[in-house]
């Protein structure tokens, strides 16, 4: 670690694994009530569960991103940050904010709208908070004595991913219109600007890792997020084909979902063509391993299960149906929650001054997490298929077709199991790290 | 090969003109969508309906235009599917209606709440979705028997409105109707008239546990229903 003020990146992360093992409980409560036990539904809803299990899952994500420009814009932009409390009181009003909307969900306070359910109010202090991070952020980069494009790109993608918050909160009385410029937010952020966060510490770690000339793996960086805009903006089709809106759309959506693997995939391709050609053997294979994990499933789940169900014809019989919970649980595992593991596993032995990532619990952790959730994903495409052929094919009634894929959520119990034993291994690895220790720059 | 400055153009370039398409189709949509929805028909009470749908998350658990959650059952064509009278019965008090399965939350909506989310729905179901949902291509191929071999049940009774209305959506008559309770062609033979209007006032009563629920019907209704019921052999 070179600056003392990296260390703030300590506690985002641990605000990032606590939202994390919550979202966990919430998912099982939802996996307990499509087998039918849904003694909790007094209490707990279905829909309160789900809101809480995806939003936690935004909550987590952005923590940990934010967690992760603190630890490498000071690096990157070679001084201090620039105010290290403004970063402090950004975590806590960050987590107040998170904790009041998870605790509302439970009160029938929310707006009702697909992973935007955060309330009104509160979405104007997220709005906020954010602001208070991007200046943080810009003004480390601005006063500092480097500029790199690694720093750029991610910058770029969290100023963007602020920027498209806010078509989300306009009001429209025409349920087409409100759908699309949701999407503008959703589909935007995950298949858009939070690549480019992605793509800057992926490319962060790989620099780090491989030894690979920086020059190299920038110009691979610019290619790669060139490519996610590419095909990612027109993409945005995908959701335009059945809510109201022309049918042009099947075309254009239908094309350009079926170019954004190539950006994954190219990712994919580099990754793993540096880890093999680079020089330097870094010693922390463990995060190596989190950045290879990212790189690869992210294709696999955002990129191949992706497009599996962006094909209109398939998508009119699948729109709708577990096929795309299947989809969004590795894509998101793969994209977004390796690579803030991947940079926590990084940044933990720097942070701590302990090297704990060759333990027994650490491996153990990656393969438990990575296996339970490629087992998830398979009991849900189960379920999924079952569903699409039953319901949308067969047009067998939607409460029969529910009780005939129950059990796959047994398998998929059994699964998230094994993954929540592995994610459990890494919090209590991330506990023995300890807290930070400043012994001065290394 | 590509240099970095290049690959930077690339980047650049490819997303400011995409972008830039993207806004274009979206201004077009925008000025399409008007009458491909509608507009002129989503009125005060439309809009009151889909306040009531975001007020309580019911995308946390249904689907419309197939978006939202996966745990209940899509509700774009559900105007179609059960009609306004089944859907103001069911909205008072869902779990009545299916007992001892998945369950909804009761929001405890007054009639004309109620109203106002039957004609966000209604709305919804008017909507030009691109074939969406679409119909189940393999049905026809699934041979229904007793849909074809069913004899058509006469009955010198007229049959009131409730019936289309709220029974057909679980049972079926001369083949037509849903499949959850028995079809109904030959339950005189079963059941006497007043036996009938004892199971219609409340079934879990006659039969605990049954799927059956009380609907809240009524007495005339009930008197009709079972008269017209126990008519159907045409023998009376």
């Amino acid at each position: 670690m070179k600056f003392k003020s990296q260390q703030i990146a300590y506690w985002y992360f641990a605000a990032a694994l606590l939202f994390l093992c919550l979202q966990i409980v919430y998912g099982f409560i939802m996996a307990f009530a499509h087998m039918g036990y849904d003694v909790l539904h007094p209490f707990i809803a279905f829909n309160t569960a789900r809101a809480v299990h995806t939003n936690l899952l935004v909550v987590w994500l952005i923590t940990g991103f934010m967690g992760s420009a603190y630890f490498m814009i000071p690096e990157e932009s070679d001084r201090e940050l620039w105010s290290p409390k403004l970063a402090v009181i950004q975590l806590i009003a960050l987590v107040a904010v998170g904790v009041t909307a998870v605790i509302g969900f439970h009160f029938n306070w929310w707006e009702g709208r697909k992973f935007l359910e955060i309330p009104r109010e509160l979405d104007y202090l997220v709005v906020l908070d954010i602001l208070a991070f991007l200046l943080n952020i810009g003004m480390t980069i601005f006063k500092g004595k480097r500029f790199t494009s690694t720093a750029l790109v991610l910058y770029m993608g969290l100023l963007f991913a602020a920027l498209l918050y806010l078509p989300g909160m306009i009001d429209f009385d025409n349920q087409t219109r409100d759908s699309f410029y949701r999407w503008w937010v959703v589909h935007l952020w995950v298949e858009g600007v939070w690549e480019l966060i992605m793509g800057g510490i992926l490319c962060y770690l790989l620099i780090k890792l491989t030894g690979v000339d920086r020059e190299v793996v920038e110009k691979w960086l610019y290619v790669i997020v060139g490519l996610t805009f590419v095909s990612g903006i027109l993409g945005t089709g995908h959701h335009y084909y059945y809510i109201g809106t022309p049918r042009y759309w099947l075309l254009i959506g239908g094309i350009f979902s079926a170019l954004e693997p190539v950006a994954f995939l190219a990712m994919a391709i580099a990754a793993v063509t540096m880890v093999r050609k680079g020089e330097r053997k870094h010693e922390n294979r463990l995060a190596l391993s989190w950045t290879l994990a990212c790189a690869i499933l992210s294709f696999v789940g955002a990129g191949f299960l992706g497009i599996a169900h962006t094909i209109p014809g398939v998508n009119l019989y699948t729109h709708g149906t577990l096929v795309t919970a299947m989809h969004g649980h590795l894509a998101f595992w793969g994209a977004y929650a390796c690579i803030n593991l991947a940079m926590i596993a990084y940044a933990m032995p720097l942070l701590t001054g302990r090297k704990l990532f060759d333990t027994t619990g650490s491996l153990w952790a990656f393969w438990l997490s990575n296996v339970g959730m490629v087992s998830m994903t398979a009991a849900l495409a189960v379920a999924g298929v079952s569903q699409v052929m039953l319901e949308r094919r067969m047009g067998l009634d939607f409460m029969t077709v529910q009780r005939e894929i129950e059990v796959h959520f047994i398998g998929m119990a059994l699964a998230a199991s094994l993954f929540t034993l592995g994610i459990i291994l890494y919090v209590l690895n991330f506990i023995r790290y300890g807290t930070p220790k400043w012994e001065g720059a290394q | 090969m590509l240099s970095k400055s290049q690959a930077k153009a690339f980047f650049i370039g490819g997303t400011v003109i995409f972008g830039g398409i993207f806004i274009a189709l979206t201004v077009d949509s925008m000025r399409q969508v008007g009458a491909r929805t509608h507009e002129d028909k989503m009125t005060d009470q439309v809009v009151r309906g889909k306040k009531i749908w975001e007020k309580n998350n019911c995308m946390g658990c249904h689907t419309l235009f197939g978006e939202g959650a996966y745990y209940a059952p899509e509700l774009t064509k559900v105007y179609d599917r059960r009609g306004a009278a089944w859907m103001s019965v069911f909205l008072k008090d869902p779990e009545a209606m299916f007992p001892g399965q998945r369950k909804m939350v009761n929001y405890h909506f007054n009639d004309a709440q109620i109203a106002d989310v039957i004609a966000f729905l209604k709305w919804c179901g008017e909507v030009d979705l691109n074939g969406f949902p679409a119909k189940p291509p393999l049905r026809d191929l699934m041979s229904r028997p007793a849909a074809v071999a069913a004899p058509q049940s006469v009955s010198s009774k007229p049959q009131p409105a409730v019936f289309q209305a709220i029974c057909t959506a679980c049972h079926s008559l001369g083949g037509q109707g849903g499949t959850v309770g028995p079809a109904l062609d030959s339950v005189f033979a079963r059941k006497s008239k007043a036996e009938i209007a004892v199971w219609l006032a409340d079934p879990a009563k006659v039969k605990p546990g049954t799927l059956m629920p009380k609907l809240p019907l009524a007495q005339e209704q009930i008197d009709s229903l079972s008269d017209y019921l126990s008519s159907l052999g045409g023998a009376h």
